[in-house]
This record gives C-alpha cells, sequence and structure tokens, in this order.
C-alpha cells in the first residue's frame, strides 16, 4: 500500500492503504482537521486496491477490503475512491465493532441531550443530521451511534456527511460556508457529496452525551407522530444494530437500559422543514 | 519483520510486545485478524504493559472470542438434542471440540462451523434428525450433492434455519477420493465421552485430524491458526504414542512436518527425533507466513501451487478435471 | 413426555410493556415472548412436567383461562425449538 491515512472519528481510529494517491488525498484534505488514532494505534484497516496490477492504471477500479471480511462489495471507479474508503471505514465499524452497541442512527445534541434519529436508507437522517448542525446542534454523526454498554451514554462518530441527490443543493444553502468534498456523479447510490462536519462537531467530539430521545422518522408522509413502546422500539433497534448479538449479554443490558430510560416517538414528515420542527419541538 | 513472524513471535513470548512501535501494533493486529488469530493473541497478551489503544483492542477481541465460543458450544448442545435418539456416538472435531473439554487452543479460539464424526452407516439417520430439527441444506444444486455425497469426507452442510449456523457432518476426517484413508473405525472407538454424552476424538488423534487438517486437506490457508492448535495440543499431550497413531492412519508425514513447522514458527518444545527440516519444509514456512502489513496474502505463485496440490491430494487426477469441468462450465472460474 | 425448562440462573428476563425480554445465556440468544411463556418457564425451572402437569399449574397458579392442552403442546414445541425447553423421558 503506497498511499496511507491514518485517523480518528469519534472514539475510533482507521488506518486506510490505498494504491493510489487521490482517495488518501481527498481524505488528507477533508480530515484535515481530525486528530490520529490514539497511540498512533488503529481500530480497523481499510484497503483500497486493484485486484490485478494493470487495473491501477488500466480503467482503474477501487475494490475495497479490511480486517473484517466483506461479502461481494463491488468495486468502484477511482473517481469515486473517496467513497470508496469511506464505505470501507463503515463497513469495518459495521461488521468489527465490540467496543460499544452500535445502532445505525444519526444523532445530535443540545444541552448535552443526544436525539437519535434511525430508521431505514431514505429516511432522511443524513440531511436532518445536517440541517440541525445548521441550526445550531452538535453533529455527532450521520450514520452511527456508539452506545457504551456500561455507561449507557452515547459516543459521537461524525464522520464526513453523506448528502444524496437532492438533500445535496438543500443543505448547501443551509450551509453557505460549509466546506464540501466533489460532487460523485453516478454512484450506485446516484449522486453523493460529502459535507464536512463543522469545526464544533469535530472538536467535541471525543464528548459523549445522555440520549434523551429516540426517533423513527420516514420521509414522504403526513406530518404525524406516535409514541413508541419499549418493545417495539427494542426490537427496531436491534434491527438497526450490525452488532447486537456478539455483544452477547452487554448488548442486552444496553439496550433494554436505553428503551426503558429513553421515550421514543415515530415521526412521519413531507419535508425537511417539518421534520426540524417536530425535532425541535420534541427535544 | 515479516508481520507473520511478528505474530508469531509474540505468540511464543508476549513480553515480545515491549519493543513494538505504533506501525508493529497496526500490521500485528492486521496478520492477527487475517489469521484468525486475533483472540488467542489478545489472551497471551492481556494484562502486559502496552499502549492504551492496544489494550482496548485485547479487550475487545477476548470479548469477541468469549461470544464465538458460547454460540459454538451452543450449536453443539442443540446438535445432541437432535440427535438424542441416534444410538450411535456423535465426536465433536476440531474448534468446538478444544472448547468443549477446555483443552488450551480454546482461548481466546475462533470458531466456525460445527463439525462432527459419525459412524458412515448411521449417517442417514443423522441426516434425517438433523433436518426434522431445523437444520436444511446449504446448497440446491444437485450436482455438488452428488459430489459430496460421493466423494467428500461429509454430508453436504447444512444451516440451521433459525440460528443461522452451519454443521458439517463427516464419517472421516479426509475425503473418500483422497489416497490417504485414516481409520475411522479406530477414531470412533477410542473417541471418549464428555460429560454430556458428546464425545471427543483421542488425544493423539486429535492431534492427527489437525495435521490432516492443515496440510492434507486444505490449501495452506489460516495455516497460522491450525498450527498453533498443533502447537497448544502437542504441549498438551506430549507425544506419547504419536508416531504409531500416525502411521496407523497413514498420517506419519503429515504429522512429522506438522511438528517440523510447529517447531519452528512457535518453538514447540519437541523430542529430537521429530526435530529436523527437510527441503520442502522452507516451501511450508514461508506459505505459512505470506502475509503484508495489512495482513494480506503475499506470494501468489507459492499460493497457486498449494491450491492444485490440495486438489491433487484430495480427487485422484481425472476426477479433478471431471469435477473442475463441471464448476467451470456453470461459469465458476479458478480465482 | 415431559419438558424442563433451561436453568433460571441462564435466564435474563426484563418484562417491557406488553411483551417479555429473555436472554438466555447459555446460547446468547435474545426472544421476545408473550405470556405465558415466562410463566412456562418459570413452572418448568422448578422442575420437569408434562403438559397435563404444567397445564394444572399454569391453571392453578396463575388462573389461565381456557385452557387448551393442544395450544399449550404446540407452545411448547416452539419453546423446544429455540432451546429453552429441553424434552426429557423420565423426571
Amino acid at each position: 500500500m503506497r498511499h496511507l491515512k491514518l485517523l480518528r472519528i469519534g472514539p475510533l481510529g482507521f488506518r486506510i492503504g490505498s494504491h493510489w494517491r487521490s482517495p488518501v488525498a481527498a481524505l488528507d484534505d477533508l480530515y484535515r482537521d481530525y486528530p490520529a488514532p490514539q497511540d498512533g494505534i488503529a481500530d480497523f484497516n481499510v484497503h483500497l486496491f486493484a485486484a490485478r496490477p494493470w487495473r491501477r492504471v488500466l480503467r482503474p477500479s477501487v475494490h475495497i477490503a479490511g480486517d473484517f471480511v466483506i461479502p461481494d462489495a463491488a468495486p468502484l471507479p477511482l473517481a469515486q475512491g473517496l467513497l470508496a474508503a469511506e464505505m470501507g471505514m463503515n463497513l469495518q465499524v459495521a461488521l468489527g465493532l465490540r467496543r460499544y452497541l452500535l445502532l445505525h442512527a444519526a444523532m445530535v445534541e443540545r444541552g448535552g441531550r443526544a436525539v437519535l434519529m434511525t430508521g431505514i436508507s431514505g429516511a432522511g437522517k443524513s440531511t436532518l443530521a445536517a440541517l440541525l448542525m445548521a441550526r445550531g446542534w452538535r453533529l455527532m454523526g450521520d450514520e452511527f451511534a456508539l452506545i457504551d454498554c456500561a455507561t449507557g451514554l452515547s459516543h459521537a462518530f461524525p464522520r464526513l456527511v453523506s448528502l444524496k441527490n437532492e438533500a445535496i443543493d438543500v443543505v448547501a444553502q443551509a450551509l453557505p460556508d460549509a466546506r464540501f468534498g466533489p460532487l460523485l456523479e453516478g454512484t450506485p447510490k446516484g449522486a453523493i457529496r460529502h459535507l464536512v462536519p463543522d469545526a464544533r462537531a469535530i472538536a467535541a467530539m471525543a464528548v459523549p452525551a445522555e440520549p434523551s430521545l429516540i426517533l423513527f422518522p420516514r420521509f414522504g408522509f403526513e406530518a404525524a407522530e406516535r409514541p413508541v413502546l419499549p418493545s417495539e422500539a427494542f426490537v427496531r433497534l436491534t434491527q438497526a444494530s450490525t452488532n447486537y448479538v456478539t455483544l452477547a449479554e452487554r448488548g442486552f443490558d444496553a439496550l433494554t437500559r436505553l428503551v426503558q430510560t429513553v421515550p421514543a416517538r415515530a415521526i412521519d414528515y413531507p419535508d425537511a422543514a417539518t421534520a426540524l420542527a417536530m425535532v425541535e419541538a420534541l427535544a | 519483520m515479516n508481520p507473520a513472524l511478528l505474530l508469531a513471535r509474540v505468540l511464543r513470548d508476549p513480553g515480545a510486545i515491549g519493543g513494538l512501535d505504533a506501525s508493529d501494533w497496526n500490521a500485528l493486529w492486521a496478520v492477527a485478524r487475517a489469521e484468525q488469530l486475533a483472540g488467542t493473541l489478545a489472551h497471551r497478551i492481556a494484562g502486559l504493559p502496552m499502549p492504551h489503544a492496544a489494550a482496548r483492542l485485547v479487550e475487545d477481541a477476548i470479548a469477541s472470542a468469549e461470544q464465538g465460543r458460547t454460540a459454538a458450544l451452543w450449536e453443539a448442545e442443540m446438535a445432541r438434542r437432535a440427535l438424542a435418539g441416534i444410538e450411535a456416538p456423535v465426536v465433536l472435531l476440531k474448534g468446538t471440540a478444544y472448547a468443549a473439554a477446555g483443552l488450551s487452543p480454546s482461548t481466546g479460539r475462533v470458531i466456525g462451523d460445527l463439525d462432527i464424526l459419525v459412524p458412515r452407516d448411521a449417517i442417514e439417520d443423522v441426516e434425517a434428525a438433523l433436518l426434522a430439527a431445523g437444520w436444511e441444506w446449504v446448497k440446491p444444486d444437485p450436482y455438488d450433492d452428488a459430489y459430496y455425497r460421493r466423494w467428500m469426507h461429509e454430508l453436504p452442510p447444512l444451516i440451521h434455519r433459525d440460528r443461522d449456523k452451519m454443521i458439517d457432518v463427516h464419517h472421516t476426517i479426509l475425503p473418500l477420493t483422497a489416497r490417504i484413508r485414516p481409520d475411522a473405525a479406530a477414531l470412533l472407538a477410542d473417541s471418549m465421552a464428555l460429560e454430556n454424552g458428546l464425545r471427543i476424538l483421542a488425544p493423539q488423534d486429535m492431534l492427527c485430524h489437525a495435521a490432516a487438517h492443515l496440510f492434507a486437506d486444505g490449501d495452506l490457508a489460516g495455516g497460522m491458526r491450525n498450527l498453533w492448535d498443533i502447537h497448544c495440543l502437542l504441549g498438551e499431550f506430549g507425544f506419547e504414542g504419536l508416531a504409531a497413531r500416525a502411521a496407523q492412519h497413514g498420517l506419519g508425514a503429515a504429522m512429522a512436518q506438522a511438528v517440523r513447522q510447529s517447531v519452528r514458527l512457535y518453538g514447540t518444545d519437541a523430542p529430537a527425533e521429530w526435530q529436523g527440516w527437510d527441503a520442502l519444509d522452507p516451501l511450508f514456512h514461508r506459505r505459512l507466513t505470506a502475509r503484508d502489513t495489512w495482513g494480506r496474502s503475499t506470494r501468489k505463485a507459492v499460493q497457486l501451487g498449494f491450491y492444485l496440490r490440495s486438489h491433487a491430494l484430495r480427487m485422484p487426477p481425472t476426477m479433478l478435471a471431471r469435477h473442475l469441468w463441471t464448476k467451470w462450465r456453470k461459469g465458476h472460474r479458478p480465482a | 413426555m415431559y419438558y424442563r425448562a433451561a436453568d433460571p440462573a441462564t435466564l435474563r428476563i426484563v418484562p417491557l410493556d406488553a411483551l417479555t425480554l429473555i436472554y438466555h445465556r447459555a446460547s446468547g440468544i435474545t426472544h421476545i415472548v408473550d405470556a405465558p411463556v415466562p410463566e412456562i418457564l418459570e413452572i418448568l425451572g422448578e422442575g420437569p412436567r408434562d403438559v397435563a402437569g404444567l397445564l394444572a399449574v399454569l391453571g392453578e397458579r396463575f388462573d389461565l383461562a381456557d385452557p387448551d392442552s393442544a395450544a399449550l403442546a404446540v407452545r411448547l414445541d416452539e419453546l423446544v425449538a429455540a432451546g429453552l425447553v429441553e424434552r426429557t423421558c423420565a423426571i
């Protein structure tokens, strides 16, 4: 691996190796304000490599691998090398994390209280997290919330916010001074552009927060909200976790405590403005 | 230093972590994970002075291995319940056997599928009982199925529909196509009962199986872990009667080579007659330790040689050709 | 045919609103169950019983309405498949 990047996001350290310079150059730029892994020792390794030597130059195609094996991770063109690195990091965390209960959720914080927003892809988690950041919330992450099994506190994972399609312009208007990565067209998920979390999110990324509200947002419906019972929240959060089973009894303790102590609500929303108003009213 | 050799050195002598810098630590974990030895490494170095970030990885790897152990032993227990009505002995093999018997290779060890050995004439009853208890065929492909049943030393793999765990039911420890025919009747006859009625192989047979698995039955992928098993088992059981038993199974050469590699890589304490280093040994040693600092396999040419060798040992040549042709026609290509 | 439940020491039982969570330490599996599963596990945790015996205790101790032994046998089969209950030949 000729090109190397070491960085820390929240409590997790990454070591990323690449056959090509460009993905590492993009990471160097966008993650320039992020620290190195603690003690220089990474929790996860990601490799971006060419399957055959000549494919480094001829129609270069970026394969993604790491310590924890990814079944059938399709390669990406070199122009999407940044996306490959981000996918690689996410996959390693999803497959390999054992230190925290991982919930697939966006998370923002105000006054030490964290709001978790979880739901299927397309529920608008990343967009809502970015827009809440624009309204003065601390962005803790747009993809993963890390629950400490011993304390119940939630740790931030403020990676680059991955904005897709229409959300790209919406967020660019709300955050005119923010830093963005290159516009990546034609990815498996359409157009993608990465937003760099603001200085406050990066500076406070090692600071955990007390979960105070769990939301299950759903985009594309008339505005509505309803309370979610602990048993339903439990089932939905096990489905939103990649490592609940591997944490064994620690995971059970963390999740039962979360659903028993933190209120949960399902919210349906037709547009971002409505969703922001609903979240701020509930939080 | 070759990172696989660094891993071997730390497994032999955990105190060696004292001299590691951050990039050594990164390479060490990458290789340990690739070789499925992270939990083993973690147990070896736990409690020693080390950077905080490394200590956290140790804790994670130990917890992860513990969860894997629970799941593996539970799978064995569910198989025991499913097969309780069958008269035949059910012998646990490999990782599950080490864990169930509390043997030293099991400390931190990753345990894969559940492997059991049963008498060949009981295999239909075993199959029926497992199917009745929620296991299902993994491969619906009739060619693969026929191939397994005719030539392999196991039923086609079954997976449990709720727990998503595989079971491999063997009636011997090498395929029937291999020229080497271990004495399956002796494996069963000398197996030993655990408290719950499940059985494990006799100590020397356990070593023979591990050696067969390392050299004769596999392509040496993940060999450092298999060899660590052998190193630990030799420490636990010693060498008494080992040569004779290996010879009885036709595994004398494999056993001897496994011991030589174990001595070389992990410093196993072996009697003089087991030591030595013959012409092909360096090739095995290089293949076993072919990893870069990202844990990726290196030395592709060496690997291909072993892949073909592995196939040749399992199947006579004409059968190999027929097998590969059938695979290729269906769109498979060798990697 | 008698039934025996998993050792109570291996079960973590957490009632939530309508449903009950059971973490089974021996398997590492979490079960989400409805009544009368926790009650069945409690009774069979005290010692093996057959369907009739179990039904009698359920009625007596938990005032179980509509005692239906066929339905209970089906429920027991599910618990056997889940590994929370084991079939046993003798007491």
